[in-house]
């Protein structure tokens, strides 16, 4: 039967997304075990918060709107813009009447298959993260009765609360289980890395798959014992040297929410994709370029007190850091159109 | 004895404890691994005197600790190849945990 033959099955295999073997000669094609890196097409969310159409559009409503703020004027958004890669393009955070805060915003890209959230990890879910800056005196600085009590009486949201959350209260839960679903929907996963993944040689340069494996190479950049796959992040915590530790008083990070002393001065691996996008790098934006980051690594750290085990001297020839720097520039999901929510008059 | 996830290794190491460590009369060691960010079980008996040695089989640096009421303990950071060990003193339950990736947990029930 012909749909029997060796020729056919690979056609049905193909269809279904599994290309053929790569040529063992052919070093710039993707291997069986590279597949690991694929995204699910979908992140995963609790059982209680499964997405539909009204819940992502209120939550993106919400997202946007500045008078979830005191002073009407900050937006999640503000922090976490699509004009810079739901990131903002500053060192560190500015909040409440532009404070200058102690952390980098990190992105909102891929969040929601993240196993723990924010840089020291205190929030598990992207549900209970959400209300955090709103609360917080030093971001948007809420005061969450008067913004419910809003809420509830605005037509525009009351009709798109009762959308999504049928007969619940307008209230924290339901609020952060909105923002959460939209927060899922800003996913990376068609990237050159991705498209090359799927099969398609051509979709990194020859320097990108180089600089690929020299990151995932244990004895080379050794960058994928933290930036694991899928989603280029471990979910864990690693104090990494940065000069900002060596100051006085310095940012202990997740020491403050886990008193290990190991995790003295540990923040969490962000995840890489679009990382391209979201300079300057590392949690108190101590990095301007990608490059400065690859050479932070090669010198293994600069502070070393209560350095992870894991940050060493790499030995890399700077023609090796390009090729590693290149290839997280193969990371970025080309830019597609966005459409801003429609936000309810006052 | 209880080894876990290398019976040849663990032979050896728990004739070094035997004659160097000092080990109770009827003390064991059972030995773990940490590999592909996992402990290489998720529950383990022990009984009070009994040693667990930690083996970091991943090219990257693992942490072991617990918070819990039957045993405190932090064994610090260690890259691949590194391992400690913790003497379970006290009956209980013991929740451990790798600090550097929460998602790593194992749980230790020491009896008497």
């Amino acid at each position: 039967m012909n749909w029997m033959r060796p020729w056919a099955l690979a056609l049905c295999l193909s269809t279904l997304g599994w290309s053929a073997a790569p040529a063992a000669d052919d070093p710039l094609a993707a291997t069986p075990q590279d597949r690991q890196w694929l995204l699910p097409a979908v992140p995963p969310h609790p059982d209680d918060n499964a997405p539909t159409a009204a819940r992502v559009e209120l939550g993106k409503m919400l997202f946007f709107d500045a008078r979830l703020s005191s002073e009407r004027n900050l937006s999640c958004a503000g922090c976490h813009s699509p004009l810079y890669g739901w990131s903002d393009g500053l060192g560190t955070a500015k909040g409440f009447r532009s404070k200058v805060l102690g952390r980098a915003s990190p992105t909102i890209v891929n969040s929601g298959y993240n196993t723990i959230q924010m840089w020291d990890g205190r929030r598990a879910t992207l549900e209970h993260q959400a209300m955090g800056p709103m609360e917080s005196m030093d971001e948007m600085a809420m005061n969450l009765d008067a913004l419910f009590a809003w809420l509830a009486v605005n037509p525009g949201y009351k009709a798109a609360f009762a959308a999504a959350y049928p007969g619940e209260a307008i209230d924290k839960t339901t609020t952060s289980k909105a923002i959460a679903a939209f927060e899922r929907t800003v996913v990376s996963s068609d990237s050159p890395f991705d498209r090359w993944l799927r099969g398609d040689r051509q979709a990194m340069t020859a320097q990108q798959v180089k600089g690929f494996r020299l990151f995932a190479d244990p004895a080379k950049g050794n960058c994928a014992g933290c930036h694991q796959a899928p989603n280029f992040t471990d979910n864990g915590f690693h104090n990494i040297g940065l000069t900002s530790y060596g100051q006085a008083n310095p940012d202990v990070g997740r020491f403050a929410i886990k008193p290990v002393p190991s995790l003295k001065g540990a923040f969490k691996t962000p995840t890489l994709r679009d990382v391209a996008l979201t300079a300057p790098y590392f949690h108190d934006g101590s990095a301007a370029t990608l490059m400065d980051v690859v050479a932070h690594y090669n010198r293994g750290g600069e502070v070393r007190t209560n350095l992870s085990a894991s940050v060493k001297p790499l030995s890399l020839s700077n023609g090796e850091m390009r090729d590693i720097v290149a290839f997280m520039e193969a990371l970025t999901t080309p830019a597609r159109p966005f459409t801003l929510p429609t936000l309810p008059a006052n | 004895m209880q080894f876990h996830p290398q019976p040849a290794i663990g032979s050896l190491v728990v004739a070094a404890a035997c004659l160097f460590t000092g080990l109770p009369a009827g003390a064991a060691e059972h030995v773990l691994a940490q590999k592909g960010k996992a402990f290489s079980v998720k529950k383990l008996q022990v009984k009070v005197g009994d040693t667990v040695k930690f083996v970091n089989e991943d090219p990257f640096a693992h942490n072991v600790f617990s918070l819990s009421d039957a045993k405190s303990f932090d064994l610090g950071s260690f890259g691949q190849g590194g391992s400690k060990t913790v003497t379970l003193d006290k009956p209980g339950t013991v929740e451990v945990e790798c600090a550097v990736h929460p998602d790593m947990r194992m749980v230790i029930e020491v009896g008497k």
